[in-house]
């Protein structure tokens, strides 16, 4: 069986729930944004695979583009938002921890 | 390219994503997940070749091996909890979370090979980059500006967030 | 889409966009400008932009006189606008020689007028303002003569109102101005909502009638490309047309018993009505005086008020279609030609005077489209800009010259301190009274003849009615015409001798050279073919209004009668500025004063009823917004009486209610109430819990949802 769509979907499917799981599970919150990052990485083998074997157009292509600037976007202002709360709430920055917005 | 070596080449990748992606998620260390990112990053960007994907691929290795992940051991470093490996990744919740996304796992696979999908009689390989250029300079226009719009934004956003304020130190 | 059958001209994209560069430039960096660096800085972009517009439209045109006439016409798509199903609207720019012509006017016009602003604008505090706008207006103006398609017109149209109102009011602090600029603007509304039903109509009564279309008969109509689609393209409509049985269907749809294309029709020609002050909605004009001279010069007299004409014309194959639209256009003309000169007789504000005859002078350019003569009614609408601009600057020269006093029985005696001024003046006089070889002349007459020749009229005794109004009116405009020029120039100069007036800065006397030059001779390029010469301005126009010409009809009448009816004009035009001098000249003659002491009620009655305008404001004042304001009355009354007493019954029930049902409630429920609450206490301390604050919670359980969903629908669907 040569390798199709089907293939490029359960690739997708895994990336997904791995980082889905780290999201989940992950008490450091830049582990929490590696997760984002992978389910954002995932939805672009979608995007890419699909437009390879469904459309043949240019559509998703641009999508993957668009994804990878806003998940660059995304990274940086998480970073400083963890920055930030990482000097605000006393050097911490364990999610189950920071449960709510004021110290 | 013949199907035997394409198939192959796809397997290969597809190996090193999943194990370096699960290195991600279940590593104890931040920094080894940090690592383990690269793998999979660069192991996306080869899938992307594969789907004909040229100029998708080098962007996810500029954007995301240059900038993302040297953004991502920025702030791991930056983190002062980092000296203390052992808990600088603890996790939590293994067995409730591992049974959902077992679920979900198997739920997505399900979906992504049972379903009809549409599909091309042939598939075509052929260099993307200029196509993408003239999509982004008429159909995709707007969207090509409100993105630059807003990476102005995020910039700046960031850049106020981050900073110190003056009262605190 | 690509109209491989036109000639591509990209630089025609510059031409509305070269003023807009202005107008920004003007409205950024203006005020800081004029503030540091003095006026120099505004003015010369201001008018160096229009120039440029002016540079590119004569090019355009150079390059359309080289084309065949059949396809001569330009075209530049800027860039695709709307793709919304099979609706395709692009910001797309279209001359053919009607838009030629229309933006040579407006260019031309434009620049000299912005160039005589430098001297009349001179020392104002809102100099950069005052550029801006008229920059911006430009670009509306183009925008409207050039855009293909109805949506970009209706963004000039728009666009032009807007500034006509910004300029209006542009001396904002006092009250007056302000409110006329308002008044402009919601009496344009109305026009404005006739004309946009009038595209909906337009545009859903064309999809309708191309449904019967059948493509089989395809071959048979034309080679290019034909479209099925309801099209907001002007072009386009006028092409789907031609199709036999579009045509067929598109006539004979009725909606409410009403023809469909004549509902289409009254519907844009009450737009026009409003953007070109014509019966019932011209109250606005007069009062828009309150801007500066130059505005009224430009907008209010040379282009914008002749955008209704242009669009008549620019849809002439709409209106032919429809005899009693065209009779509706014609007759509203004809009857505010001579109306509003009527209102001229004792009008003393020499602005004032102007705007009722360009009133009137519209009324015959919606004579001259109304009956047919399409080529000759915008004939009529480039001599007019001409002559009716040079007027308003003569008279803006006039008010600046006499330290702003516009009364003009304070005036008399200008012509030795205003010589330039006074001789301007003197030719558009001629000009707009149709003196034998004035511009004026050919114009007027040839829509007279072109009224009287009409077969189509659905009046008793056809064209002649229209006509003879016109005619009177004629009579009327020569008369007006050099009262307000005996009054202002010959005689003493009276008020305060200790100021004398001086004659303009070069600027502006300039300017009223070339348009006075132009009053005289611009003319000539369409003189009639009973001379036996070439009628160029007609050959010109031909090409745009081929697809109509055959539905115009006309009475064929002999050379004889067209001679005695020029002769006719001629001696209205001398009758009219004979009377005039022997009234006014000098003010020797008594007769005019005594006739207004008089208190005979023969002359009082007339005398006060046109005086007052036909008390026409009064009327609208005491009907249409007397009508809006009781309405706001009644409604209060409404409101106060039943609304509240409702509402207070509605409280007073309820106290009561309350009371009875405060007694049972003390004594029965009570009890139940403390039950339920401490049971919601206590579940509300368990569900607590659930709200961690931790993210992964959260998540897992939208996870277990979304998936439990996505099993169920596997499972049960």
């Amino acid at each position: 069986m040569s390798v199709g769509l089907s293939h490029f979907l359960t690739i997708g499917a895994v990336v997904f729930s791995l980082g889905l799981f780290c999201v989940i599970t992950r008490r450091n919150a830049i582990g929490v944004l590696m997760g984002v990052e992978l389910i954002l990485n995932s939805a672009n083998i979608n995007f890419l695979a699909f437009s390879h074997f469904s459309s043949g157009t240019i559509d998703g292509h641009l999508f993957a583009l668009f994804c990878i600037v806003l998940a660059a976007l995304e990274c940086a202002v998480a970073l400083a938002i963890v920055l930030a709360v990482f000097r605000n709430f006393d050097k911490v920055i364990d999610m189950e921890q920071l449960t709510t917005l004021h110290k | 390219m013949s199907t035997v070596i394409y198939n192959v080449i796809f397997y290969i990748l597809a190996f090193f994503v999943v194990i370096s992606a699960a290195v991600v998620a279940f590593s104890k260390n931040i920094v080894r997940s940090a690592f383990a990112m690269v793998v999979t990053f660069l192991g996306v960007a080869g899938l992307f070749v594969l789907l004909s994907a040229d100029f998708i691929a080098v962007t996810q290795l500029l954007i995301y091996v240059g900038g993302i992940l040297v953004l991502i051991l920025f702030a791991v470093m930056l983190s002062s909890r980092v000296k203390e490996i052992k808990i600088s990744n603890l996790s939590v919740g293994y067995f409730p979370g591992g049974i959902i996304i077992a679920l979900l796992t198997l739920l997505l696979i399900y979906i992504g090979v049972k379903t009809p999908w549409q599909k091309l009689d042939s598939v075509r390989f052929e260099p993307s980059t200029s196509a993408i250029g003239n999509s982004l300079l008429s159909n995709y226009l707007l969207p090509f500006e409100m993105i630059s719009v807003l990476l102005l934004v995020g910039l700046i956003g960031a850049v106020v967030i981050a900073r110190r304020k003056e009262d605190q130190e | 889409m690509e109209h491989a059958a036109f000639q591509q001209f990209v630089y025609l994209f510059w031409i509305p966009f070269f003023p807009l560069l202005g107008a920004v430039y003007n409205g950024l960096l203006g005020s800081a400008l004029q503030r540091r660096l003095g006026e120099k800085w505004i003015h010369a972009p201001a008018i160096v932009f229009p120039m440029l517009s002016f540079i590119i439209t004569i090019a355009g045109f150079v390059k359309l006189t080289g084309l065949d006439p059949h396809s001569r016409a330009l075209y530049c798509n800027a860039w695709s606008w709307l793709h919304i199903g099979n609706l395709n609207v692009d910001i797309a720019f279209w001359m053919d020689p009607l838009g030629a012509v229309m933006a040579f006017v407006v260019t031309f016009v434009g620049t000299l007028i912005h160039i005589y602003s430098i001297g009349y604008m001179r020392n104002d505090p809102g100099y950069w303002r005052f550029f801006s706008y008229m920059n911006l207006f430009m670009f509306s103006m183009l925008i409207l003569v050039l855009g293909d398609n109805f949506l970009m017109m209706f963004i000039g149209w728009e666009g032009v109102g807007l500034c006509s109102y910004l300029l209006i009011g542009f001396w904002y602090k006092d009250e007056k101005n302000a409110v006329a600029g308002m008044k402009a603007f919601i009496v344009n509304r109305v026009g404005d909502f006739g004309f946009i039903i009038g595209v909906f109509l337009l545009f859903w009564g064309l999809g309708f009638s191309l449904e019967t279309f059948d493509s089989s008969s395809l071959a048979t109509v034309t080679s290019e490309e034909t479209h099925l689609n309801s099209s907001l393209v002007i072009r386009e409509i006028e092409e789907s047309l031609q199709i036999e049985s579009v045509h067929e269907a598109f006539t004979g749809k009725k909606i409410f018993g009403f023809s469909l294309v004549t509902l289409i029709c009254v519907c844009l020609f009450v737009g026009a009505m409003g953007k070109s002050a014509q019966i019932p909605l011209y109250v606005w004009l007069p009062d828009a005086m309150a801007g500066p001279t130059p505005v009224s010069a430009l907008i209010h007299a040379a282009t914008m008020v002749t955008a209704g004409v242009y669009m008549v014309a620019r849809l002439h194959f709409l209106f032919a279609l429809s005899p009693f639209a065209m009779t509706w256009v014609a007759l509203f003309g004809a009857v505010t030609a001579l109306y509003a000169a009527t209102i001229g007789f004792f009008q003393y504000d020499i602005k004032k005077v102007l705007a009722y005859s360009t009133i009137s002078q519209l009324g015959y350019m919606f004579i001259g489209v109304g009956v047919g003569a399409f080529s000759t009614g915008i004939f009529h609408l480039m001599t007019h800009a001409f002559f009716k601009g040079c007027l308003f600057l003569s008279a803006g020269s006039i008010i600046i010259g006499c330290h702003h006093q516009q009364d003009m029985r304070k005036m008399g005696g200008l012509k030795t301190y205003m010589p330039v001024t006074r001789w301007a003046y003197l030719m558009a006089c001629f000009a707009i009274a149709g003196f034998p070889f004035f511009s004026g002349f050919f114009s007027k007459d040839e829509i007279l003849w072109q009224a009287f020749n009409s077969k189509d009229m659905m009046l008793p005794g056809g064209g002649k009615i229209i006509w003879l109004l016109g005619i009177v009116g004629a009579l009327c405009t020569s008369f007006y015409m050099f009262r307000s020029y005996f009054m202002t120039f010959t005689g003493e100069y009276s008020e305060n001798p200790h100021h004398v007036p001086k004659e303009s800065p070069k600027q502006m006397t300039c300017v009223l050279v070339i348009l006075g030059f132009l009053s005289i001779f611009s003319g000539f390029v369409g003189m009639p073919h009973l001379w036996h010469v070439h009628n160029l301005f007609e050959t010109w126009m031909e090409p745009v209004f081929e697809s109509s010409s055959s539905l115009i009809a006309s009475e064929g009448y002999t050379h004889t009668l067209e001679w005695m009816l020029m002769g006719i004009s001629v001696a209205v035009a001398i009758i009219g500025a004979w009377v005039a001098g022997w009234l006014y000249k000098n003010r020797e003659n008594p007769l005019p004063g005594k006739l207004l002491a008089s208190k005979k009620q023969i002359i009082r009655i007339p005398y006060n009823l046109i005086y007052n305008k036909y008390y026409v404001d009064e009327i609208y004042q005491h009907t249409i917004v007397w009508l809006i304001m009781n309405l706001r009355l009644a409604l209060d009354w409404f409101d106060r009486k039943i609304i509240d007493q409702l509402v207070d019954f509605a409280g007073t029930a309820g106290r009561w209610l309350g009371r009875f049902a405060g007694y049972t409630d003390e004594k029965g429920v009570d009890g139940a109430v403390n039950a339920t609450s401490d049971m919601v206490i206590f579940s509300g301390l368990k569900l607590v819990t659930i709200q961690t604050g931790k993210l992964r919670n959260y998540l897992g359980v939208v996870l277990a949802g979304a998936i439990i969903l996505v099993i169920a629908n596997y499972l049960f669907f």
